[in-house]
């Protein structure tokens, strides 16, 4: 097949990466890196890794996107470096990094034969289980201790992202998300797209055992829901110190440990599933997980509360 | 002739040599951080490139690494957001030279 494809691909994320580094402006360098995050998802599915590309323009290109944006906003937007570096302090810099490149390279174009693989044990573990996506195995029967860990690191960088509230303002509301000029394009999507796009989030969750798709996906997906009402201003964000939210949060990792400690008694061990059940299981962790994904991304975006609780 | 799992690895080596640049010319901590995470999607696509290589019993591609991307790809966007509240936060008082020294003053805030 023609390489033609992937050759404009490859150059057009090259040009996109080294206009999000030059950039003068710091708003165009988001910009850019929102660009490359969404042909970098075009790669992925080039790559055959159609799970990895939805995750990629969700999180990667989408939410990481809203978030640099917000902190755009949020710190002006004058750029003044008042720092000039020298240029031979540019030029190291550039051998550094073409040291790198090179180095990389060589790994990229003289790999090691035969490629080593783990699909083989995935796939044994695909016919165990009964589901037919095997990144879904991998992440939530295989490997599930990572997924597990994964969780915890979302929640301890919620608290992270918490603990920076300002004393007096501590268990207030974060920021509101709304855009400086409201527009009616922007309320009137916020009005029609959550419907479809709870819908889509929920689909992918639930498609995920099977085809692309899974808890990271749909509950992207979901927030990004949440984030759109929040930025037309429908509603604000809740305040950190609601019970609800907070019980929504751990709700996930919670539901994952007891099934995992629940396979002592009635599997092999910490996180095994006996076949049978292992189906339910998985979904039931699944959609536990998506719905505080989809909180915490929600949250996370939204930042420390900035106003005090009422 | 190369083919397109390679074309792909030389890509991810470029996207990993200019977020390395960036990462460490850039006075600005707010532009760092996007440096760093054009720096990480370049390893997350060497990881797809291993997966590539490594499709084997049947599968288009190896699920190990790509399993591991999705994970890293959320973790993160943790870790950004952890980075920009900081940030911001620091900015917010003072403490920072190198962004703009005081924002504007947030319409939301108590007064």
């Amino acid at each position: 097949m023609s390489l033609l494809p992937d050759f404009a691909l490859m150059l057009l994320i090259l040009i996109a990466a080294v206009w999000t580094v030059s950039a003068r402006d710091r708003r165009d360098s988001v910009i850019g890196f929102i660009v490359v995050g969404l042909l970098l998802s075009l790669a992925w599915i080039r790559l055959n890794s159609v799970d990895v590309a939805l995750t990629e323009a969700a999180v990667g290109g989408g939410a990481t996107g809203l978030l640099l944006l917000r902190a755009c906003a949020r710190l002006g937007p004058n750029e003044t470096e008042g720092v000039s570096l020298k240029v031979s302090l540019r030029i190291l810099t550039g051998v550094l990094c073409t040291v790198v490149a090179v180095a990389l390279a060589t790994i990229v174009l003289y790999p090691i034969e035969p490629a080593p693989t783990l699909a083989p044990t995935a796939a044994a573990h695909m016919g165990e289980i009964g589901l037919g996506n095997p990144v879904t195995v991998v992440l939530l029967a295989y490997r599930a201790i990572d997924t597990l860990l994964e969780k915890v690191v979302l929640v301890l960088a919620l608290i992270g992202v918490w603990a920076l509230t300002p004393d007096p303002l501590w268990g207030g509301a974060p920021g509101s998300l709304r855009a400086q000029h409201s527009s009616g394009p922007l309320t009137f999507l916020a009005q029609v797209l959550p419907p479809v796009g709870i819908v889509i989030g929920v689909y992918l969750i639930w498609n995920g055992a099977d085809r692309p798709g899974g808890t990271f996906q749909g509950g992207t997906v979901l927030a990004a829901m949440w984030l759109l009402v929040m930025m037309a201003d429908l509603r604000e964000p809740p305040e950190i110190r609601l019970h609800t939210l907070r019980r929504l949060v751990v709700l996930g990792p919670v539901v994952f440990l007891v099934a995992g400690f629940a396979g002592f008694w009635i599997a092999n061990g910490f996180l095994s599933y006996p076949p049978d059940l292992a189906k339910p299981i998985i979904v039931l962790v699944e959609a536990a997980l998506a719905l505080s994904i989809a909180v915490i991304l929600g949250m996370l975006v939204a930042g420390p509360a900035a106003r005090a609780p009422r | 002739m190369i083919g397109s799992t390679t074309l792909y690895g030389l890509c991810a080596t470029g996207l990993v040599a200019i977020g390395l640049y960036g990462l460490v010319l850039h006075p600005s901590p707010l532009r760092k951080v996007i440096a760093f995470n054009l720096l990480g999607s370049g390893t997350f696509i060497l990881f797809g490139v291993a997966a590539q290589r490594g499709a084997a019993a049947g599968l288009l591609a190896d699920p190990v690494p790509q399993a591991m991307v999705i994970t890293g790809i959320v973790v993160a966007f943790a870790a950004t957001a952890v980075a920009v509240a900081l940030l911001l936060r620091l900015v917010e008082s003072g403490g920072s030279t190198l962004e703009p020294s005081a924002p504007d003053p947030q319409d939301d805030r108590p007064s």
